[in-house]
C-alpha cells in the first residue's frame, strides 16, 4: 500500500509546529537550535514527499537535490551555531535567551 | 616772429614762477630769488615789447591771441587773451609796479623763514592778476579774479603763526564771495542771453541793440542796469566800496609788500577796471552809473574821514586806498571811463610807494606800526622819506604830481555830467586826503622821535634793494600823470595822450563826445582843487605840525564824539558783527540745532530705535516661533522614539514571535479575504 502525501504533509506540519513553538518559547539556545533543525527537516520533509508524486524523473531528482542541500547546510549552520553558543558561554557562562540581551534600547 | 606771439608769456612766466618756487624748488635762497625775480622781470619786457609794437599800429586792431578753446555745450569759451588800450594800460601797471615790488620785497622779506612761500604766492598773483586784465572775456576774467582773491587770502595770512592774520585772511575772503557771487550772477545773466562772454563780441552785441539791452528785465531794471548792477555789486567786494570795504583795512596784516602790490596797486582795482571794460552796460543804465558813483562818492568821503583818527601806518593807508578807490568809482560812475582808469594807474604809483615807505619805517622800527610812536625819522631814513614826501604830495593833489591830474579829471568829470554833489563830495574828500596824508607824513619823519631810546639807536634806513624801488617809484608817482593833461591847462593845445589812447575803448554809445568843460570852468576847477588840497595840509600843519601827537587829544577833547567815532570806524565792524557775523553764527547754531534734533535725532536716531524695534520683534518671533517650531519637531521624534524604542528589547525570541504573529495575521487575512 502507499502512503498517502496527505500524511506526510501532515507530518511535516505536526513537526513544523513542535519546532516552531521550541524555537518560540524555549529558554535554552540549544533546545532553540534543535527547534529550527526540526523546522528545517519538517520542510524537507515535505519536499521529499512532494518529489514522489511527480512522474518526471529530473523534476523528482530536482526536489531531493533540494533536501540535501538543505541538510547540508543546516549541518553547517549547527557547526557555527554551536560554536557561537560555547562562544557565548565562555563570555556569560549562561545560554539562557532571556539574559542574552546585549542589543536592548 | 613778432612779441606778439609771444604775448601769453606775460602771463605764463608768473605762474611757471609760482609754480618753480612753490612746487619744485629747493629752499635755498639764491635760487629763490632768481626765479622770483626772473619770473616777472622776465614778463615785464616781454609785455613791453608787445606793447611797443601793438602802440606802434603793427597790430592797431586790438589784438587777440587764442590758446585753446573750451567748448560748454552751446556756450564756446575760448581761453584767449586780449590787447586794446584798456588792457594794455592795466598791463603796463601791474608789469612795472608788479615788478618794482617784487624787487623792495627781496630785501623786505630777507631772513623771512616763510620766503620762499611769499614769492612763490607773489609770482602766482601776478600771473592771476594779468589773467585777469588779459583775459578776453568775463570767464578768463574770472578765473583770475578768482586767483587773485585766493593769492591775497593766502598772503593775508602770510603770518599765520600769530592768530590776527588768519583770521583776517578769513575774512577777506569771505567777504569778497558775497561780491563773487553777484558777478558769476551777471556772468550767467550774459551768458545766457548773448550766448557769448567774449567782451568784443558781447559788447558789439549790446550796442547793437540798445533798446533790447533797456527793456524792463528784472526788479524794476533793464538787462543792461540788472547786469551792470551785478557786476558793480563784484566790483564792491573787490575794491572795497561800501558796504563791502571791511575786509582791506583789516588786510594790512600780511607783509607790506602784499599791502603795496595787492591791497593798494593792483588787485583792489579789478573792479574798477572791471567797470571800465563794461562800460557799454554802465552807459545803456545811468540808474545803476549814478549808483555807482554815489557808492564811490560815499566811500570816498566815508574813508577819508576814517583815515584821519587812525593811528596805524598802515591803516591810514588801508583807508586811503578805499577813499582812492572810492574816487575811481566815482569816475567810473559819472562817465568819465579814462579817467577812473587814469587815477587807478596813478593811483597804482603813488600809492604802492606810500605802502613801500611805510614798510620801510616798519622795517627800520623792528615792526613798529604805531605812528605815535614814531617821529622825527627824515634825518633817520632820508631816501624813504623823500619818496613819501612825493607819494604825499601827489596823493594830495598838488600840481605837477601825478594824483593831480588824475584826480582832477575825475572831479571834472563829474562837475562836466552836472552831478554838482558828487563834485562837491570829491572836492571835500580831496581835502580831506591832503590832510590826513599830511598827518601821517608830519608825525612819522618830523618832530621829535617819541619811541623808545633803544628803537632810536637801532634804526636805520633800509637797504638798497629797497629803496631803488621807492625811487623808481617817485618817479613814476612824479611823472605818470603827465600822460593825461587837461587841455584847459594847456590853453587848448591837446595833450591828454591817455584820453585819446583810451577813447577806442570808452567811447559813448550814442556816438559824439562826452560833455567837455570850458576852459575858464576848468581853470576855476583846478584852481578850487588845488586850494582845497593846500587847505588840508595847512590845517594838518597846524593841528599836528605844531602840536604834534598831542593834536590828536586836543580834537579829541573839542570834538570828543566825532574823534571817538572816527578813530572806532563809525563801529561798522561792530554793526557787521553784531549783525552780519553774529546773525551767520545764529543761524549756523540754529542749523546744528536742527541737525542735532531733527536730523541726527529724529531721522538718524529715529531710523536706530525703529530698527532695534522692528529687530527685537523679529528677534521674539525667530525665537519662539521659529526656533519654537524646531524645538517642537525635537521634541516630538525624541519623546516618539522614547515610546517606540522599547519595542526594542535585544530579545531574540520576541522579534521571532512578532515575525511569526504577522506571518499568521497575514495569511489569516489572505484565507479571510479569499
Amino acid at each position: 500500500m502507499t502512503v498517502p502525501v496527505a500524511w506526510y504533509l501532515v507530518l511535516a506540519a505536526l513537526l513544523f509546529a513542535i519546532g516552531a513553538f521550541g524555537a518560540l518559547f524555549r529558554r535554552n539556545g540549544i533546545t532553540v537550535f534543535l527547534s529550527i533543525e526540526l523546522m528545517l527537516n519538517a520542510a524537507n520533509l515535505t519536499l521529499v514527499a512532494y518529489s514522489r508524486e511527480i512522474a518526471e524523473l529530473s523534476a523528482r531528482i530536482t526536489g531531493q537535490m533540494v533536501v540535501f542541500f538543505a541538510l547540508a547546510v543546516a549541518a553547517a549552520e549547527a557547526a557555527v551555531g554551536l560554536a557561537l553558543f560555547i562562544a557565548i558561554f565562555r563570555q556569560r557562562e549562561t545560554i539562557d535567551l532571556n539574559r542574552l540581551n546585549l542589543m536592548r534600547w | 616772429m613778432s612779441a606778439l606771439d609771444l604775448f601769453w608769456l606775460v602771463v605764463a612766466l608768473p605762474f611757471a614762477g609760482a609754480a618753480l618756487n612753490g612746487l619744485f624748488l629747493p629752499n635755498r635762497k639764491s635760487l629763490v630769488t632768481a626765479v622770483a625775480l626772473g619770473a616777472p622781470g622776465l614778463s615785464l619786457p616781454t609785455a613791453l615789447a608787445a606793447l611797443w609794437q601793438y602802440g606802434h599800429g603793427i597790430a592797431p586792431a586790438p589784438f587777440e591771441q587764442i590758446l585753446w578753446t573750451w567748448n560748454a555745450g552751446e556756450l564756446v569759451i575760448p581761453v584767449a587773451f586780449l590787447l586794446d588800450p584798456l588792457s594794455a594800460v592795466m598791463v603796463t601797471v601791474v608789469t612795472v609796479v608788479g615788478f618794482l615790488i617784487h624787487v623792495y620785497a627781496v630785501g623786505y622779506m630777507a631772513g623771512h623763514r616763510g620766503y620762499q612761500r611769499f614769492f612763490a604766492y607773489m609770482n602766482l598773483f601776478m600771473g592771476a592778476m594779468l589773467l585777469l586784465v588779459l583775459g578776453n572775456n568775463f570767464l578768463v576774467t574770472f578765473v583770475g579774479w578768482e586767483g587773485v582773491g585766493l593769492c591775497s587770502y593766502l598772503l593775508i595770512g602770510f603770518y599765520y603763526e600769530e592768530e590776527f592774520p588768519p583770521y583776517a585772511g578769513r575774512k577777506a575772503f569771505i567777504v569778497n564771495r558775497v561780491g563773487d557771487f553777484a558777478f558769476l550772477v551777471g556772468m550767467f545773466a550774459l551768458a545766457s542771453r548773448y550766448g557769448t562772454l567774449e567782451y568784443r563780441t558781447l559788447f558789439a552785441a549790446v550796442a547793437a541793440d540798445p533798446a533790447g539791452a533797456v527793456a524792463p528785465y528784472l526788479l524794476g531794471l533793464s538787462f543792461a542796469g540788472f547786469v551792470a548792477l551785478c557786476l558793480f555789486v563784484g566790483a564792491m567786494g573787490k575794491s572795497a566800496q561800501i558796504p563791502l570795504y571791511v575786509w582791506l583795512p583789516d588786510a594790512m596784516a600780511g607783509p607790506t609788500p602784499v599791502s603795496a602790490l595787492i591791497h593798494a596797486a593792483t588787485m583792489v582795482t579789478a573792479g574798477v577796471y572791471m567797470v571800465v571794460r563794461a562800460n557799454v552796460l554802465y552807459q545803456l543804465s545811468p540808474g545803476v552809473a549814478l549808483f555807482v558813483a554815489g557808492v564811490g562818492a560815499a566811500t570816498a568821503l566815508f574813508a577819508a574821514t576814517i583815515g584821519l583818527a587812525q593811528d596805524d601806518i598802515k591803516k591810514v593807508l588801508a583807508y586811503s586806498t578805499v577813499s582812492q578807490l572810492g574816487y575811481m568809482f566815482v569816475g567810473a560812475g559819472v562817465g568819465a571811463y579814462t579817467a577812473a582808469i587814469f587815477h587807478l594807474g596813478t593811483h597804482a604809483f603813488f600809492k604802492a610807494l606810500l605802502f613801500l615807505g611805510a614798510g620801510s619805517v616798519i622795517h627800520a622800527l623792528s615792526g613798529e606800526q604805531d605812528i605815535r610812536k614814531m617821529g622825527g625819522l627824515a634825518k633817520v631814513l632820508p631816501a624813504t622819506y623823500g619818496t613819501f614826501l612825493v607819494a604825499t604830495v601827489a596823493i594830495a593833489g598838488i600840481p605837477p604830481l601825478a594824483g593831480f591830474f588824475s584826480k582832477d579829471e575825475i572831479l571834472a568829470g563829474a562837475f562836466a555830467g552836472g552831478h554838482y554833489v558828487l563834485w562837491g563830495i570829491g572836492l571835500l574828500t580831496a581835502g580831506l586826503t591832503a590832510c590826513y596824508m599830511w598827518r601821517l607824513l608830519t608825525l612819522v619823519f618830523w618832530g621829535e622821535f617819541r619811541g623808545t631810546a633803544e628803537a632810536r639807536a637801532h634804526a636805520h634806513e633800509s637797504p638798497r634793494v629797497m629803496t631803488v624801488p621807492l625811487l623808481l617809484l617817485a618817479v613814476g608817482a612824479v611823472t605818470a600823470g603827465w600822460i593825461g593833461i587837461p587841455s584847459g591847462m594847456t590853453f587848448g593845445k591837446d595833450l591828454n595822450w591817455l584820453h585819446h589812447w583810451l577813447a577806442p575803448v570808452v567811447r559813448p554809445l550814442g556816438g559824439g563826445e562826452a560833455p567837455g568843460l570850458s576852459h575858464g570852468v576848468e581853470w576855476v576847477l583846478i584852481v578850487a582843487s588845488v586850494a582845497v588840497a593846500v587847505l588840508g595840509i595847512l590845517v594838518a600843519r597846524s593841528l599836528w605840525g605844531r602840536r604834534g601827537v598831542a593834536a590828536d587829544d586836543a580834537v579829541a577833547a573839542r570834538l570828543p564824539g566825532v574823534q571817538r567815532t572816527l578813530a572806532n570806524k563809525y563801529w561798522v565792524d561792530e554793526l557787521y558783527d553784531a549783525t552780519v557775523v553774529r546773525g551767520t553764527w545764529g543761524l549756523a547754531a540754529l542749523l546744528h540745532r536742527f541737525d542735532a534734533r531733527i536730523i541726527d535725532g529724529l531721522l538718524v536716531n529715529g531710523t536706530r530705535h525703529l530698527t532695534v524695534g522692528i529687530a527685537l520683534l523679529s528677534g521674539f518671533f525667530d525665537k519662539y516661533v521659529v526656533d519654537g517650531l524646531v524645538n517642537l519637531v525635537g521634541w516630538l521624534s525624541q519623546t516618539g522614539s522614547r515610546a517606540l524604542r522599547r519595542a526594542q528589547t535585544g530579545l531574540v525570541q520576541q522579534y521571532a514571535l512578532v515575525l511569526a504573529a504577522g506571518v499568521v495575521a497575514l495569511v489569516g487575512l489572505y484565507i479571510v479575504l479569499h
